[in-house]
């Protein structure tokens, strides 16, 4: 029986109510006249705390209370793909039919058009027998993706009948029913699952793949990989938003779940507008055909924020149990956690770090383990990932703050991003000496056999010639560069040349937003050459003016910019022309 | 801002601070407005932060000075807190809480709109791309203002940002475009003098008939300030998108706000996050941030320029952090310029504008502005490496490119930087300059610009 009770007290986002003695934890509730949204977080005797996901300004002490019997969950079927929902899953879109421009309250939506009519391509056959997770068929839902119909992961399986044959369905029709021990089901095209419940699979696979976002400090850097976690903190302005967007728009993924929660409302919009306009480099159709967006803007309520998390993991869950690679971007894991310290702090629950409740690092935890590759259940037998980057914003960009330093604890790939590199227009800002990737090992394979087996060296050495440079720094810093030897001058030039030509990657040029991983590696190759030959140069008596002179030092500074995915020959002409300039240096003595 | 009808009380259980708790509350709503009234039958309002088990915890705008527990009444309205707001605002001068303070009688109301505003859908906003020219050529060049964003400027106590923002509320217009246009001008906590300086400066550039002035300074009621920023944006959303006016929204100071914010949430006895301030600043912040932008299918704007003086010019302190996060970019005084009189003393190395990339460009100002203001930025973050290295190592340490990056340097801040408060350059002026800085580079240091911008705009000093 649903709980009936009536509010006690108000205090912006916190409801208690009596009354509420046959409510459930993390029950959703509808809170007063104006039937606003809340779930129940605390329960004590017959008082329920609850949160409003919707401003209780207005809201009296003696209006009612009514459970609704349900934990908050998402409507999961076709019709998701290409939306902008709330934190609660209400399509913005709707709500603003029913409340114009502002966000009104109290508004009820259904989270896809129940009425359109997807076209039904059967799998399986009637008699088949069925269980949890089993494809039944598949909906064209975007021009990208084919979406099967999969039992829900809580059934309980039994024969298939009653299965309706090929052609066009709305969701609310029964698609099959299966029987088991006299009890018959309905199988939909959609069901519900609630959010706080990850979605259960068979059984978890290594990360081992890449996922290639084109971004060169990525990829060939600090990787990720499909089913990883990462993170990236950094504080205002030093451009982690354009960073995730780049992740967004160019991820090899087949589904993009991108979260904006608590940030700016102009940014949710720039997603609105640019997707639809912007080609996937691999199909060739809209990106807007393979991403849902959860915004929960920083003046939307607060507790909605809290949950829109939730909501975007299990709807990234659902695409994985497809088979599909999902990539989930959340901006900023930060407000989701100011969501759980003001709630903490209305009920008056006691305090760790900086007012953070002490569950921050376990809630934290739960979330970065909603990621990983797995098989999922059901047949036909598939695999599908879920990849989890959250971005950070610490405060005064002190990165040894509670959710930076908890979120470190749980993710294994980390951007660190630079004020300092940020100021001087270096972007992304990333800081190649305090990032780090935990999979650099495991996709190593996959470069090896990809694109060259000299990857994993070439990256290498790169990255000692920045390591190299870091050091010599200290030294300039004292002493000015003219205390340099030659050899180490050359190496502070060229890790000049690697931070422009390639650590430096423009998301706003049309050519060099994206860059392959054929061209990342031929770039990077290239700038070893570079420095190769320079220091052979030098030991054969070239100047290193003469080095720094050479006509190709610009070619491979711009090349990132003017040399496109589809012209790798150009790069190749970029090599003759590097061999043959040196050969014109060397053997050059200096006469005295 | 008449309150009218409700059930009056006269139980008062506690006052503190700026709270008044009273008791025996049979119906109050959670936001509700609350008419307190003195022994002396004097009127304050007040709102409910807290209500239930029979008890309000009200907030009073005006303080609680002289307030006692016997003989105080509160009456709860019945409704949340309205602005009246009517074209005839245009021209007139509000105290913190929107009452008149020029002696005229209260305009004629078109509506009564809640102070707290709702969030915009973001899905029903328009993407904010129209560049401003605001005639300052460190802004319009380097950190371009468009209309519906919200850029702050980051200062410190008694540094030039006032003359700025008057300058920007005076020159901006969108080139090509006659528009309707509003100033509307918040004063929180402020000195008189300074506000009395921002309405002098819009008298004089006659920009006063089309400005609505919220003035609450020094001397007025500090926990007014939670107000005086939400009925401001109140009559600028109206002036956007009810009548279809492009706004602009000059505030003043916000640390006066947080500070008032502070001070309420520690009566309420709130655990404090950072230095003090409640954890829930970032989203108080944001109600108020939010409210600038662009709405689909509607004509008007608005463009809020905050103002906040950060505490010891440190720019981690929370209430510049938090700004920043929010803001779309933020613009930054810097200490070290305004010592060397340099005006506008902008440090555009931590100074931004995220919305600068849709506003500029083929179409608005000129296809190669994104790219040379690139390499300005990178030049003169090269010249100040260059000028820390020349301090420990001296001049004659400096390679021959170290050099010219001083030389850019110097030019930057001689010739494009400084102007005067009263010089409005348009933009082809403002990338001729760029241009000029640029340009003082051998041809191959420019890594940030495609050739045929170079060919086209690169001119070699002789």
């Amino acid at each position: 029986m649903a709980a009936q009770g009536r509010i006690v007290w108000v205090s912006g986002p916190a409801v208690r109510a009596d009354g509420m003695a046959d409510a459930k934890m993390y029950e959703t509730v509808t809170v007063g006249n104006s039937k606003l949204v809340g779930e129940v977080i605390r329960l004590t005797g017959d008082v329920a705390f609850i949160q409003v996901y919707e401003s209780t300004s207005g809201l009296k002490p003696g209006e009612p209370v009514v459970g609704t019997g349900n934990p908050l969950s998402v409507l999961l079927g076709p019709g998701i793909i290409g939306q902008l929902y709330d934190g609660i899953q209400r399509p913005l879109r709707e709500l603003s039919k029913a409340s114009g421009s502002f966000i009104g309250r109290g508004i009820t939506t259904t989270a896809v058009d129940m009425t359109k009519k997807y076209h039904f391509v059967p799998t399986a056959s009637n008699g088949d027998e069925v269980s949890a997770g089993n494809i039944i068929g598949n909906v064209q839902e975007t021009d990208l993706i084919e979406h099967p119909i999969m039992l829900p992961p809580d059934h309980v399986g039994g024969k298939l009948s009653n299965l309706v044959s090929e052609g066009d369905y709305d969701l609310e029709t029964v698609m099959a029913t299966t029987e088991k021990d006299g009890q018959s089901v309905d199988i939909k095209m959609y069901h519900k699952w609630p959010v706080r419940k990850p979605r259960p699979y068979n059984k978890r696979h290594d990360p081992t793949v890449p996922l290639l976002t084109g971004q060169r400090v990525i990829d060939t850097f600090f990787p990720i990989a499909k089913g990883g976690t990462g993170s990236i903190p950094g504080a205002f302005g030093t451009g982690k938003t354009v960073t995730l967007h780049q992740i967004a728009k160019w991820a090899d993924s087949q589904v993009v779940v991108y979260i904006g929660c608590g940030e700016r409302g102009n940014e949710m919009t720039e997603v609105l507008v640019e997707f639809p306009h912007l080609k996937d480099p691999r199909s060739g159709k809209p990106l807007m055909d393979r991403t849902v967006l959860v915004a929960n803007t920083s003046n939307m309520p607060v507790a909605a924020r809290e949950a829109s998390i939730y909501t975007g993991v299990t709807i990234a869950e659902y695409y994985r149990d497809m088979g599909k690679d999902v990539v989930l971007v959340a901006d900023s894991t930060s407000r989701w956690a100011e969501s759980l310290r003001e709630m903490s702090g209305r009920l008056e629950e006691m305090p760790a770090e900086e007012g953070y409740p002490s569950y921050l690092a376990s809630r934290l935890a739960e979330f970065y383990e909603r990621a990983g590759r797995v098989q999922a259940a059901g047949s036909p037998d598939r695999n599908g990932s879920v990849t989890l980057i959250g971005a950070v914003s610490p405060s005064g960009g002190d990165f040894t703050e509670p959710v930076t330093t908890h979120t470190m604890r749980f993710i294994k790939t980390f951007w660190a991003l630079d004020a300092k590199l940020a100021y001087s227009r270096h972007y992304p800002s990333i800081n190649w000496m305090n990032s780090y990737s935990g999979y650099l090992a495991d996709i190593a394979k996959w470069w090896s056999e990809n694109i060259s087996k000299d990857w994993f060296s070439i990256r290498s050495e790169t990255y000692g010639i920045l390591q190299r440079e870091d050091t010599l720094k200290e030294i300039v810093r004292l002493l000015g560069p003219e205390a340099l030897p030659d050899e180490e001058k050359l190496i502070l030039e060229v890790a000049r040349m690697v931070k422009i030509g390639l650590l430096q990657q423009n998301s706003f040029d049309d050519v060099d937003t994206y860059c392959s991983p054929e061209k990342q590696f031929k770039l990077m190759k290239l700038l070893v050459d570079f420095y190769n030959k320079g220091q052979q140069a030098l030991k054969e008596g070239a100047a290193l003016s003469d080095i720094r002179e050479l006509g190709v030092v610009s070619s491979l500074l711009k090349a990132r910019m003017d040399i496109k995915d589809d012209e790798m020959p150009k790069l190749d002409q970029l090599d003759k022309d590097m061999q043959e300039q040196f050969k014109s240096i060397s053997g050059v003595k200096v006469s005295n | 801002m008449t309150a009218e009808g409700g059930v009056q009380y006269s139980k008062i259980a506690e006052i503190k601070g700026p709270l008044v708790v009273v008791d025996d509350v049979e119906s109050a709503a959670f936001d509700e407005l609350v008419e307190i009234e003195t022994l002396e039958g004097e009127r304050r309002l007040g709102k409910v932060l807290e209500v239930g088990n029979g008890k309000a915890i009200v907030q009073v705008f005006e303080g609680t000075t002289g307030l006692s527990i016997s003989g105080t009444k509160a009456k709860f309205v019945g409704k949340v807190m309205e602005m009246p707001v009517s074209k005839e605002v245009l021209g007139r001068v509000f105290d913190g809480l929107g009452r008149p303070k020029d002696g005229l009688p209260d305009p004629i109301a078109d509506k009564f709109v809640d102070i707290n505003g709702e969030p915009m859908n973001p899905e029903q906003r328009e993407y904010p791309k129209d560049f401003i020219q605001t005639g300052v050529s460190v802004i319009d060049g380097l950190m371009t203002l468009v209309r519906g964003q919200k850029l702050p400027i980051f200062s410190g106590s008694g540094m030039s940002h006032n003359l700025l923002a008057a300058q920007i509320a005076r020159q901006a217009s969108v080139v090509g475009k006659q528009d309707d246009f509003a100033v509307v001008f918040a004063a929180i906590g402020v000195q008189y003098s300074e506000a009395e300086y921002f309405r002098r400066s819009l008298e004089e550039s006659g920009a006063l008939k089309r400005s609505v002035l919220f003035l609450n300074t020094a001397d007025d009621p500090a926990i007014e300030r939670i107000i005086t920023p939400r009925v401001a944006l109140t009559v600028a959303e109206y002036l956007a998108f009810d009548l279809g006016m492009h706004v602009l929204v000059v505030i003043t100071d916000m640390t006066n706000y947080a500070e008032a914010l502070r001070e309420i949430s520690a009566a309420r006895e709130e655990v404090p996050g950072r230095k003090g301030y409640p954890g829930y600043l970032y989203t108080d912040l944001s109600t108020l941030y939010e409210r600038a932008g662009k709405l689909d299918g509607r004509k008007g704007s608005v463009t809020q320029v905050p103002i906040l003086s950060m505490p010891s010019d440190d720019i981690t302190h929370p209430i510049p952090d938090l700004t920043g996060y929010i803001t779309e970019g933020q613009i930054v005084v810097g200490r070290d310029l305004f010592r060397q009189g340099v005006y506008p003393p902008i440090n555009i190395l931590s100074s931004l504008s995220r919305l600068m990339k849709d506003g500029i460009g083929e179409g608005s100002t000129r296809d190669d502005h994104s790219e040379v203001s690139n390499q300005v930025y990178d030049a003169y973050s090269r010249a100040q490496e260059v000028r820390a290295l020349a301090g420990i190592v001296g001049k004659a340490g400096l390679t021959e490119i170290d050099l010219k990056y001083m030389d850019v340097g110097d030019t930057f801040e001689k010739e494009f930087l400084t102007q005067a408060t009263d010089e409005n350059r348009t933009i082809e002026e403002t990338l001729a300059l760029m241009w000029k800085i640029v340009s003082k580079l051998p041809k191959n240091e420019i890594t940030k610009i495609k050739d045929k911008h170079v060919e086209k705009y690169y001119k070699e000093e002789e």
